[in-house]
């Protein structure tokens, strides 16, 4: 991850079947896991443990399979770029949506 | 490039390009903007669900638990093994076993077949339940309040929107694959140049990540509570 491979010579990084398939494992085990999780009353941690086991398999699909571990930087500036947008998109909706109300407006 | 041959021209480098390294780092880059402005485009998509379901919580529930969770977790498996199976065309392909390519996406298509056939089952099991928000016998058992039948039409138009949006990508995601099996056959790959498998296995995990979250935010919400 911290290597800085834009210097290096061009060379394509192999993964092992093993590697793949170790991910593979870790992704199906979290399905069942985030299936059984559901059936469990944790009140409002039942949504961000959904969600933070979405995001882990996110994570595994992204830096595994679409190799974003031996992306150039600039690749994946773009990606966190795109993930911050989204953020904003989705923080400044529910700031707006959230807070409805909460002021007056002039003239309603 | 040899001018004389240019339909013999290797694909490995375009003129436009230094190195093939700053070709292939090109074309991921591109990749990678589409598959942001997608993120974007489901994006909105989720913003709509999660503002209604916070607006209508109980109802929310009870829709979700109405769903086929055996179905949705088995899809899940099926799109993960069908990422797994991509991943392991694109191994091929950087190690140029074109046979293994082709035999690996034709494995990713029939996953991708059958995650589409499951939803269509799904979906049938929709309309005969009458979940279907244009149906007019639509009815949600156990939502009894006022306008909450409303409420459960607007959770089961989120998912019939999200997922056949996610679905249409996956006949997209079947049909570039067809195309890069047709490809593979004709030997335009080799272990020197596959971009476009590399770039069509970023299109098919996207779609699987989609579905990551599509999963448990439509299937498992609320399913401890009692029915």
């Amino acid at each position: 991850m911290d290597q800085h491979q834009e210097h290096a010579p061009h060379t394509e990084h192999v993964d092992s079947v093993k590697t793949y398939a170790l991910v593979l494992l870790a992704l199906l085990a979290a399905t069942i896991l985030t299936a059984f999780v559901a059936t469990l009353d944790l009140g409002p941690l039942n949504i961000i443990v959904a969600l933070g086991i979405a995001v882990v398999k996110m994570l595994l699909v992204a830096l595994f399979f679409m190799h974003v571990r031996y992306s150039t930087n600039l690749t994946r500036l773009v990606i966190v770029g795109g993930m911050l947008w989204l953020a904003i998109l989705l923080l400044l909706s529910f700031v707006d949506f959230g807070t409805r109300g909460a002021i007056g407006v002039l003239g309603r | 490039m040899a001018s004389e041959a240019h339909h013999l021209e290797t694909l490995a480098l375009r003129e436009q390009f230094n190195t093939e390294e700053q070709q292939k780092d090109a074309s991921t880059l591109g990749m990678w903007v589409f598959l942001i402005t997608e993120i974007m485009f489901f994006g909105g998509m989720f913003l709509a669900y999660t503002i209604y379901r916070t607006t209508f919580p109980n109802v929310f529930g009870i829709a979700s638990s109405s769903l086929n969770l055996p179905i949705g977790a088995t899809n899940t498996c099926v799109l993960l093994l069908s990422s797994f199976t991509m991943v392991m065309a694109v191994r091929a392909a950087q190690l140029g076993q074109q046979k293994m390519i082709i035999f690996f996406l034709i494995i990713t298509m029939l996953f991708g077949f059958a995650f589409l056939g499951i939803k269509a089952y799904e979906w049938t099991e929709k309309f005969e339940e009458h979940h279907v928000p244009a149906q007019a016998a639509f009815h949600l058992d156990g939502v009894t309040g006022p306008d909450q039948q409303g409420h459960a039409k607007l959770f089961f138009s989120l998912y019939f929107a999200m997922t056949g949006l996610h679905a249409l990508h996956m006949v997209v995601g079947v049909s570039i694959l067809a195309f890069i099996i047709w490809q593979t056959a004709r030997g335009t790959y080799s272990a020197k140049y596959f971009t476009p498998v590399d770039i069509a296995g970023l299109y098919w995990h996207f779609v699987d990540v989609v579905w990551i979250f599509l999963f448990p935010l439509f299937y498992l919400i609320d399913r401890h509570l009692p029915k």
